[in-house]
Order: structure tokens, then sequence, then C-alpha cells
């Protein structure tokens, strides 16, 4: 393990060249240009291919060709980038190919802005393109998290041969952090691809498709994908707790607003408040059982987004009437002090 | 894999269907060029021996099913994106032969950014581009290669360039920029076409061979069932009409 201090963009760029990257197609927008500019300076070095898009509809492409192709793959973009991505990714998510999807998200609808925002959460773990699918979405709050995070994207993703998303914003990727990065993964631990396009000598031909005429069939390929879903959902829940043991209040937050709420949570408990975190680290699969369980002792479960409530939804669907579910939202690219929350937590504790 | 039908004694082989094509049925319409097209390139897979070592992408539109029709590799693109797609198999895996297999509207319409950028690129893959002027699987509606005057079901009138803009000539487009090899429009209405048809083929795969960079292949074709003609007629069309709008031979060939 090598300790460094980076930025959490470039700390993604290397984590996932440690994890195997073999092909990086992108397409530039703010905030992740650093990203992409690492990627620039580092892949091509060791071994990767780097090539910058006409569009982010081709990158994502791209990133479906070598996926394909059966190397690992990836691109990066912020908010309005990854909605052109969304035809790319549903076709990428039915045709079972594996690959990693980073969206530092920033304010929107529209063009927006380029601060730090939750909005894309809907997008990122509903769906996001047309049809029934799903995509890992891992919600780092810290640059080491970030870079830690990369890596699993990469396993789990080869795993269940589903595409999966590192979900951050401008905050996450642009702020530098100590981090130790991964030791760089063993190619041979790379899981082996024989459903890749690789050319039909001594098998059978190989097709890479998401599609089939026939209803039956079609039917088929989408319970087939369902079933790997709530594998999925059973195996790799992930989530992280602070101080909820004796909590009459949990704050449920993510990333950046996980990140400010942990300083919420030890300024609570500074005041006596029994105060607690609750952080889903897997947007999707949401974890619903362990905050149910929360929600069994605890008397509120406040949610904190930079969004009008968008994971708020998934918490009342967990909580289901157990305990009251109050929400406290930041839009535009306004990320609020701890102060300000910590307001709001006094409003049901104590 | 194939098997090729065993030879009777004192015969010799002159004519066989390609090993680079399947037992499927095509489902193109009776009398469509897509058949002759898919056939030339099966052909020359066969001829260069590299059916072993390509992939194709199919498109969306009359020739989605092509990976069935044909036995190598195969990955489905979006509408319009096989060229983007064949980049990202290309750069993943350069010792792979790569082509993709187009209509207009994919290409032209839908795709066009893809395909000038591969090309600009000079991405060194191989574009089949089976122009024949409509939307056929969709019902043929207008395509930006629709001639002038020509009726559609988005044009029941026929094609005003003043509301419907002009034929997009964009094997011309291609043939301006520094990046592209090989750039040529062929036909195969009849014989003689066909034969330089499969030349130019062949070419477009030999030059991937050789790591020359991107060749695509243009061919006038028809589409009897939504230009409501029949085949022969629908032929004729082409030699007589369509060749003057989009005159044939070798629009770049940088040797």
């Amino acid at each position: 393990m090598s300790r460094v201090l980076m930025r959490g963009n470039e700390a993604i760029a290397e984590a996932a060249i440690r994890s195997g990257l073999k092909c990086y197609f992108c397409y530039p927008i703010t905030p992740q240009g650093e990203l992409v500019e690492y990627m620039a300076r580092e892949l091509p070095k060791r071994g990767g291919v780097f090539l910058q898009a006409e569009s982010e509809v081709a990158a994502i492409n791209m990133v479906y060709g070598a996926a394909a192709a059966g190397v690992r793959a990836m691109t990066s973009s912020s908010s309005p980038g990854i909605s052109l991505k969304q035809e790319g990714i549903s076709y990428i998510a039915m045709a079972r190919l594996p690959c990693v999807i980073v969206n530092m998200m920033r304010g929107g609808p529209g063009l927006g802005n380029i601060a730090p925002a939750q909005g894309d959460y809907f997008q990122a773990t509903k769906g996001g393109g047309h049809g029934d699918y799903r995509l890992i979405v891992l919600a780092p709050s810290t640059v080491p998290e970030a870079a830690e995070l990369v890596r699993l994207a990469f396993d789990l993703s080869d795993k269940y041969r589903v595409p999966a998303m590192i979900l951050a914003d401008g905050m996450i990727g642009q702020m530098m952090e100590p981090v130790e990065l991964p030791e760089p993964v063993d190619p041979g631990k790379i899981p082996p691809r024989p459903w890749a396009v690789t050319g039909a000598r001594g098998r059978g031909k190989n097709v890479i498709s998401s599609f089939d005429l026939e209803p039956e069939g079609l039917r088929e390929m989408n319970l087939a994908l369902q079933a790997i879903y709530r594998e999925i959902e059973r195996n790799e829940p992930r989530w992280e707790e602070v101080e909820t043991r004796d909590a009459d209040l949990i704050v449920v937050a993510y990333g950046t607003m996980g990140r400010i709420a942990r300083s919420v949570v030890h300024m609570a408990r500074k005041e006596k408040l029994r105060v607690g975190l609750f952080r889903p680290i897997t947007l999707w699969p949401f974890p619903y059982e362990p905050l149910r369980e929360l929600a069994e002792r605890a008397e509120v479960i406040l949610t904190v987004e930079l969004s009008a409530g968008q994971m708020w939804e998934d918490v009342r669907l967990a909580v289901e009437g157990r305990a009251p579910t109050p929400f406290f939202g930041e839009l535009g690219g306004v990320v609020p002090s701890p102060k300000r929350i910590l307001e709001e937590v006094k409003k049901y504790a104590g | 894999m194939p098997v090729e039908t065993a030879v009777p004694a004192g015969y010799i082989r002159v004519f066989g269907k390609p090993k680079a094509l399947s037992d499927v049925k095509y489902t193109y319409c009776p009398g469509c060029h897509h058949g002759i097209v898919t056939r030339l390139v099966a052909e020359a897979i066969d001829e260069l021996g590299i059916l072993e070592r390509t992939v194709g992408i199919a498109p969306v539109g009359c020739a989605v099913f092509l990976d069935r029709f044909m036995n190598c590799d195969f990955v489905q693109a979006a509408h319009g994106r096989a060229c983007a797609v064949a980049t990202g198999i290309k750069r993943a895996r350069p010792e792979l032969v790569v082509f993709t297999y187009q209509g207009d509207g994919d290409l032209a319409a839908i795709g066009t950014a893809e395909t000038i950028h591969a090309a600009n690129r000079g991405e060194n893959i191989t574009v089949i581009f089976v122009n024949n002027g409509i939307y056929g699987m969709t019902g043929g509606e207008m395509a930006p290669t629709t001639l002038p005057g020509q009726r559609t079901t988005t044009t029941p009138w026929g094609r005003d360039p003043r509301l419907h803009g002009y034929p997009l000539k964009i094997s011309e487009m291609l043939a301006q920029l520094d990046g592209p090899t090989y750039i040529t429009r062929q036909a195969v209405f009849d014989y003689p076409h066909i034969v330089r048809a499969r030349q130019a083929i062949l070419k477009a795969f030999r030059n991937q061979l050789e790591g020359k960079g991107f060749s695509l292949v243009e061919i006038l074709s028809t589409c009897p069932t939504n230009w409501r003609m029949s085949p022969q007629e629908a032929g004729r069309w082409v030699a007589e009409h369509v060749t003057k709008h989009y005159p044939l031979g070798d629009l770049k060939d940088v040797r």
C-alpha cells in the first residue's frame, strides 16, 4: 500500500488503472476534467487505451465495444453527459457486459452548474435509460473510499456482468486527501470472459446482443436479468453506521452529504443529543433491511440530500411507517454547513 | 462451425455457400440487394481466411439479424453507433478484423457523427454501407439519401429539397477528410457491377489486414418493397436514376 495525497478524480483514475483497466473512453466535462487528463497522461504509458470520443454517446458505445471484446473498460462524465449515455448504458445492461461508469454529479436539471449536487440519484438507481434494468451504484464520501470503491466496482461488475457506477460529485472529485491506493491487480485474477467476441476460433460464434424480436425470448432475457438483480440485492448491500446504537434520531445521507452528516453527529453528541448516521454505500442495491431494523428502535429517521428528495423515497420504502421520516434537502449546488443541518436535527431531537 | 458438403467423385466444386454464411434463411425481402451484399461480405471473409478472427457489428435496420446469417462473432449495436462500437472492439483487440454493416438511415442520419469521426480518426475498420435511399424496416420513411421527388411514407408528395433538404452525399463528405484510406461507391444491379463491388469489399478488408486504416464501401441498393417496384424495376431504377445522383467509382484511395 502506498499513501499519497491526491484529488478524488485522480485517485479514481489511478485506482482504475491499478484495477486492470484496459480501455477508457471519454468526453470532456466539468467537474471531472482531472480524471480525463490523468487517464490521457497515464493510461497509454501503462499499456492501456485512452481515446477522447466525439461525444458522450460515442464514448459509451466505445465502452460497449471494448467490454464486448472482453477487456476492463470505463468511461466517466458528469450529469448532462451521463444523460446522453443512457441509451448505451441500457444496451450494455441488457447485453450483460461488465464496465464502470463514473458520474461526478453537478447541479441540474439542464445545463445547471458545476457545483456539488445529488440530483441524479433516480437516474442512477432506478434505471436511467429505457427498459427494466439496474446498475450497481457505489457512493463514496471521501477520496480514499472513492479509490476503494473503484476496485469494488470492477470486481462486482465482472462477478455479475452488470455495469457499475461510481456516483459522486465535484466535492469528492476535486478535494485532495491522503489515499491508500490499491495494489495493482494480478491480470490472472481478472475473471475470464468466455462470452467475449475474440474471434470464433475453436468454439462456436459469440454474439453480444440486447435483441430478441420474439416476446417469449425477450421475456427470458429479462427474467435472467431480474434473477441476477435479486442475487445482488441479497449479497451486496453496503452501508456504514455511526453512533446508531442508542440513537433516537438517525440521519440518512450518502456521498458528500454523508460526510457532512458525520460532522453533524459529532456536534450533536457534544450537546448530549442521541443522534446517529446511516450512510448507504451501495445506493443500488439500497440497504433496506438494516435501515428498517434501525427504524424499529429510533424515533425519527431524517434524510438529508443535495436534491429535492430522491433517496428519501428509498428511505421511506425501508422505514414503511415505523418512524416519522422528515426530509431536508438543498438544491442548485448549494452545500449546507454542518451547523445548518444541526439546526434541522434539533427540530426533531432532544 | 459449418460443414462443407462432400463433392461426389468425378465432380469439381465451382460454386457453393461461403463458409462465413450460416444456414439461417435471410429475412430480407425478395429481390432486395441486401442478400447479394451480405453474400459478398461472406465471400471476402472466406477468400481472406479470416472467419475465425472477424467480428461483425450488426446494425438496427433490415440487417439487424446479420449475426444469425453469418458464422463469425457479432455485436449488435444501437441505431447509428456501429462505428463507435467497432472503434471500442478494434482498440481493445487490434488483432481482430472488425467490420460494420449499416444502412443509410443508420450510417448517414442518426449515426452521422460516429461515422465521420471514426473515418477522421482513420480507425482501422471496414464499413459496408448499404444505401437504398429509404428506411426499409420501419416502413419506407424518407432517409437522408432519398432522391428529390421520391415518394416515401413521410414524403407522400415526394421529397422537396426546400422542405426536406437534399440527398446527403456522405461518401463525398468522407472523401474530403484526411483520415480515411479508401472510400468507394459501388452497385450490385447487374453482374459486372457485382464483380466490381466484390473487388471493392475485398480491398476494404485487405486494407484493414494491412493496417491501412478506415475503408468504406457504399453500395447503391434496392428496396423493391418500399419503392413499390418489382425487383427488375428497382434494379433499373438504380442504374438509370440513383447513379445520376450518386456516381459510382472510387472517391478516395490512398495507396
